[in-house]
């Protein structure tokens, strides 16, 4: 938490559109009108977007029936995207823990991954961050049998945990392996916490879950955790119809930044046409290696198999 | 009630030793089911209450040998009704002996098989949701539809080709059964007493069905196999899949009623109804899909190897490294053995083919198994994790309890079926008589 704090001025971004119309509208939503007189006595726990949780009396809170019902609206007039410099990563992993803390993972558990890639033997690894790719053509969405998974209006796929009857048919449909099923129960699951679909907290055992572009943050007017925690500013975040991205400390215009620096989707000819933009890893900033400095054992181990890691022995 | 011919009533009385009190044996090998399906449950209860994580499953393989026994169970109950209504329409003059097993285990296998689908699912409490939420768009929801149809289809299907013989049980007064059964026959043998107008009507109805459990059948097969070629896994997006999944249904159904022909035949000493006639003609059956099996699976692979993109090329490598004794048991074995021995009329004896039938089945079993696991253990972006049993599938010893429950549940459910309604077909001496043909 200390970390998000820390990065408040950074935050204070995105562009007009995003403080004019979600701002307000956000502001009201989290709160309901608190009337002293009907205090119900029941304290509920909630996951502010600032990802504080907080203690409320229930009578305070909007029930989550109702932030389920909030949550299958997009934001309105917003249509996200994410691009990601492959050039600047450096497999920090800064990103991944504050995902896994904003979103009350347990250890393994992760929306946002990192993979070493290496596209064939002589060609050169890079860092590779893969979050959901909110894809416009969704199999996911289309093979859910109870429209437990649906894509919003903003652009992003939300799992509603509630409805999930975790036949995990979106997971074999999912070409990008975004999504993770819960296959025992945590403690991260923590089930007094008022549950929000665009939060994806908490957890529910037997369901399916995944990166949501922290769609509570955005309707706030925040920026994912993912992007905040980036010490290298990887990681782009904005709106394709204002053509405006900004990875916190700088904002340039999307279509700009992918015709200049020649930005792809990932496996475009699958047809799903994700959300999320990567920018090639020319002119790297860090050799390849640096991305083992300070890892453990464990995440070290994960990349064993790939051909760089053989070679090197 | 006058009895409906005399020739049925000389059947019963062969029969009735297996209709009346069971022996010590099928008492001893009823228990010994009815314990492997106790075990069952036990793991099924293990599998509740610790999550998913008691399987082999995890995020990559997200199905494992669940769904394996799924395609298993559906395929032979899909072979059933093919078989036995493909028989029943052609007027097989040898039909009459299997015809009646191919039923029992089209219907048996449609129970258990979708059992296994429901031990995928994460949270059983919430199955009400794919009906009050049922999107019609999902693949699995048209094989819930087609599913439900089946099973109403097989059921009248069966019930039909057996009210005769509910009859001639109903009217066979000597019969030493309890009371219960005595009114449970009466009941179900809604007042058939074989008048030239009940027949011509039953005859008609028969064949009606038969045609339509042909016909859906081959739909619920392909809506199965679509669950897997709508996505976009290398392994399973492929246009073949449809009729693929069809022809491995009826040929695994072939091999599973050969081992029953054999079963029944050396259990209640039916040597003088199946032949070895009957065996060579089914499986002549199983040689010609042998062949078709073979066909299908050759063009998709072939077109894999011959021109494999990238993850068409990891999922080879897969199969022709890790799981190569597995591949070549199913996909070669499994069709080279019925080619040469029912081929060559100097193997074609009851026990070689049934032999075959067995390695047939086992093969087609692994073949599914090479479809879903290897598929899923090579995704697009490859699988980066430290601990193994993401990395690569393998089953736990709850998955085994429960794939062993489901085939105790379908040998104890033919048990008591063959004792209810005999296993071979008692009626038949009608047909030609009653020249309703
Ligand atoms: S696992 Fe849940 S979200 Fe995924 S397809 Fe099944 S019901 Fe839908």
């Amino acid at each position: 938490m200390e970390k998000n704090k820390k990065n408040t001025p950074r935050r204070e971004f995105l562009r007009t559109g995003l403080l004019a119309g979600a701002g307000a509208f956000a502001a009201g939503n989290l709160l309901s009108s608190c009337s002293e007189s009907s205090k119900s006595g029941k304290k509920l726990k909630l996951l502010t977007p600032d990802g504080k949780l907080v203690e409320v009396d229930a009578s305070d809170i909007k029930p989550s029936e109702e932030y389920k019902l909030q949550a299958r609206e997009g934001i309105p007039g917003r249509k996200f995207v994410m691009v990601i410099d492959l050039a600047k990563c450096n497999n920090a992993r800064k990103c991944v823990e504050a995902c896994q803390e904003g979103h009350h993972l347990p250890t393994n558990h992760e929306y946002m991954k990192v993979y070493m890639m290496q596209d064939s033997d002589k060609s050169a690894p890079y860092w590779f961050p893969k979050p959901c790719f909110q894809c416009d053509n969704p199999l996911c969405v289309s093979v859910c049998p109870v429209g437990a998974t649906y894509k919003r209006t903003d652009g992003i796929v939300l799992i509603d945990h509630d409805r999930c009857i975790g036949c995990k048919f979106c997971m074999t449909g999912c070409p990008y392996s975004a999504r993770n099923f819960a296959w025992e129960d945590h403690e991260e699951y923590d089930g007094s916490i008022v549950y929000n679909p665009e939060s994806s907290v908490p957890g529910q055992e037997g369901t399916v879950s995944k990166c949501v572009f922290c769609a509570d943050r955005l309707r706030e007017n925040k920026l994912p955790y993912c992007l905040l925690a980036c010490p290298m500013g990887v990681i782009y975040f904005g709106d394709i119809d204002e053509d405006a991205v900004t990875n916190g400390s700088e904002t340039v215009a999307f279509s700009e930044l992918i015709r200049d620096r020649s930005g792809y989707r990932y496996l475009e000819s699958l047809g799903t046409r994700p959300s999320v933009y990567y920018l090639p890893p020319v002119n790297r900033q860090f050799p390849i290696e640096r991305g083992y400095d300070g890892l453990d054992e464990e995440i070290k181990d994960r990349y064993k198999d790939t051909p760089y890691a053989k070679e090197r022995g | 009630m006058e009895t409906i011919n005399s020739a049925s009533t000389e059947k019963l009385r062969e029969f009735r030793s297996q209709i009346e009190r069971p022996g010590m044996r099928s008492i001893i090998w009823i228990i010994f089911l009815t314990l492997l399906i106790l075990w069952g449950i036990y793991a099924l209860y293990i599998q509740i209450s610790g999550g998913h994580v008691v399987t082999g499953m995890r995020d990559n393989v997200v199905w494992g040998i669940y769904i394996v026994n799924f395609i298993f169970f559906m395929g032979i109950s899909y072979a059933g009704a093919l078989i036995s209504g493909t028989l029943h329409l052609f007027r097989t003059s040898w039909r009459k002996p299997v015809i009646r097993m191919a039923e029992f285990i089209t219907i048996i296998a449609l129970f258990i098989g979708p059992l296994y689908i429901l031990l995928c699912i994460g949270r059983l409490d919430r199955l009400s949701f794919l009906v009050l939420f049922g999107r019609i768009q999902s693949p699995i929801t048209w094989d819930v539809i087609a599913i439900s149809t089946d099973i109403f289809g097989c059921l009248i299907f069966l019930y039909l080709s057996v009210l005769r013989d509910i009859a001639a049980l109903r009217d066979f007064t000597e019969l030493k059964i309890p009371k219960w059964r005595k009114k449970l026959y009466r009941i179900l043998a809604l007042g058939y007493t074989g008048t030239q107008e009940q027949q011509v009507r039953l005859k008609r109805a028969t064949d009606i069905m038969a045609g339509m459990v042909i016909a859906i059948a081959i739909i619920v097969y392909s809506v199965l196999a679509w669950i897997f070629s709508v996505t976009l896994q290398p392994g399973w997006h492929s246009t073949i899949f449809g009729p693929y999944f069809v022809i491995a249904a009826v040929y695994s159904g072939t091999g599973v009623l050969i081992i029953a022909m054999w079963l029944f035949r050396k259990i209640y000493h039916l040597e003088k109804h199946l032949t070895r006639k009957h065996f060579i003609n089914i499986g002549v059956l199983m040689l010609v899909l042998a062949a078709f099996f073979g066909y299908f699976t050759f063009s998709e692979y072939l077109t894999k190897w011959y021109g494999s993109q990238k993850n068409d090329e990891q999922l080879i490598h897969l199969l022709m490294d890790k799981y190569f004794i597995l591949f070549i048991l199913s996909n070669y074995l499994g069709v080279l053995m019925p080619l040469i021995v029912v081929g060559i009329p100097k193997f074609r004896t009851i026990n070689m083919i049934t032999i075959t039938a067995v390695v047939v089945v086992i093969a087609l079993w692994i073949n599914r198994y090479l479809i879903v696991v290897p598929t899923l253990e090579s995704p697009y972006i490859p699988i980066q994790d430290f601990r193994p049993e993401w990395i690569s599938y393998s089953s736990t010893w709850v998955e085994w309890v429960l794939t062993l429950g489901g085939l105790a549940a379908f040998c104890l459910f033919f048990t008591l079926g063959a004792r209810f309604i005999p296993i071979i077909s008692i009626s038949e001496d009608q047909d030609r008589k009653g020249e309703i043909l």
